[in-house]
């Protein structure tokens, strides 16, 4: 069911979600996207460039992030601009448990040609990972 | 060593063209847990007006990342990718990556500043597909932390 340009207004919420991140997603990911820094999969090396565990890759954070705007308008096309800056790192430690990252969003802005911008706020642990992060959706 | 400002508006050949697979999509749709099935299924893409299964948003990045190893190995710009992590990303799209696509992508720098000691280097990629037809672009800011912090 799309989402109506008209039936949103600022503040308007998107259903938040958390998304789990474990050590076989960041090996699953690193393939898939062809990211095969060892600071994603292999702590020795993590630790070694003083980081505090394996870190999620910054553009696996972002793909869970966006997930939250285009499971609400359907049609992933309808995202028109995507951006966000990387501002702290997730650590996914080995322990069967690994990291969630929680994401909400709320529209900021009704743009024109019935497009809105979304704010979105990832965090994890409580603390936020991604800042300026914002998507231009265009709606039904 | 800062990194030279006059490398600013460089820019890189287009690459040979990235040819787009279902199960490529498949894959990487997999890979960020995301079930949405206009990225594995064509007819529920075409439901939506797509000719074929579309990318997920992020996707292009595989392609503009791989793209962007012209700067990032430029021997004259002698960036340390060491160093080196992922600021800032954006993507604005003219329409999705539709399985089938035969993408290229042209790189430019588009900044080089220092912030705080730290070179910050600003890389563009138009994405390109076989009829010339603007996709998407991709611009990432990498940030290059000083070589005398070590450890940080």
């Amino acid at each position: 069911m799309a989402i109506s340009y008209d039936e949103v207004e600022v503040g308007t919420q998107l259903p938040a979600q958390s998304f789990p991140v474990t050590r076989d997603t960041l090996v699953r990911y690193a393939g898939a996207s062809g990211d095969f820094n060892p600071i994603h999969w292999n702590e020795k090396f993590a630790l070694e460039v003083g980081l505090p565990d394996v870190i999620a890759h910054g553009m696996f954070t972002m793909a869970q992030a966006i997930r939250v705007v285009t499971d609400w308008v359907g049609d992933p096309a309808a995202v028109v601009e995507y951006g966000v800056r990387f501002t702290r790192p997730v650590p996914v430690p080995n322990d069967g448990v690994g990291a969630v990252v929680e994401v909400s969003a709320k529209v900021a802005k009704l743009l024109d040609d019935r497009r809105v911008q979304v704010d979105l706020l990832a965090t994890t642990g409580g603390q936020k990972v991604l800042g300026m992060s914002r998507a231009v959706v265009r709606l039904a | 060593m800062a990194l030279d400002p006059s490398f600013i508006g460089r820019t890189y050949p287009p690459t040979e063209p990235y040819e787009v697979g279902r199960e490529k999509i498949r894959e990487f749709a997999i890979a960020i847990g995301d079930a949405n099935p206009a990225f594995t299924d064509p007819e529920a893409a075409k439901a939506l007006g797509h000719p074929d299964v579309i990318a997920p948003p992020t996707f292009p990045f595989v392609i503009t990342y791989r793209a962007a190893a012209q700067v990032v190995e430029d021997p004259e710009l002698g960036l340390d990718y060491s160093r080196v992590v992922h600021g800032d990303q954006k993507f604005s799209y003219s329409r999705p990556v539709v399985a089938g696509d035969r993408l290229t992508v042209a790189v430019t720098i588009d900044n080089i500043k220092s912030l705080a000691g730290n070179d910050v280097l600003t890389v563009r990629g138009e994405v390109s597909d076989a009829l010339g037809e603007h996709v998407v672009t991709s611009v990432m800011t990498l940030v290059a932390r000083a070589a005398d912090e070590t450890g940080e």
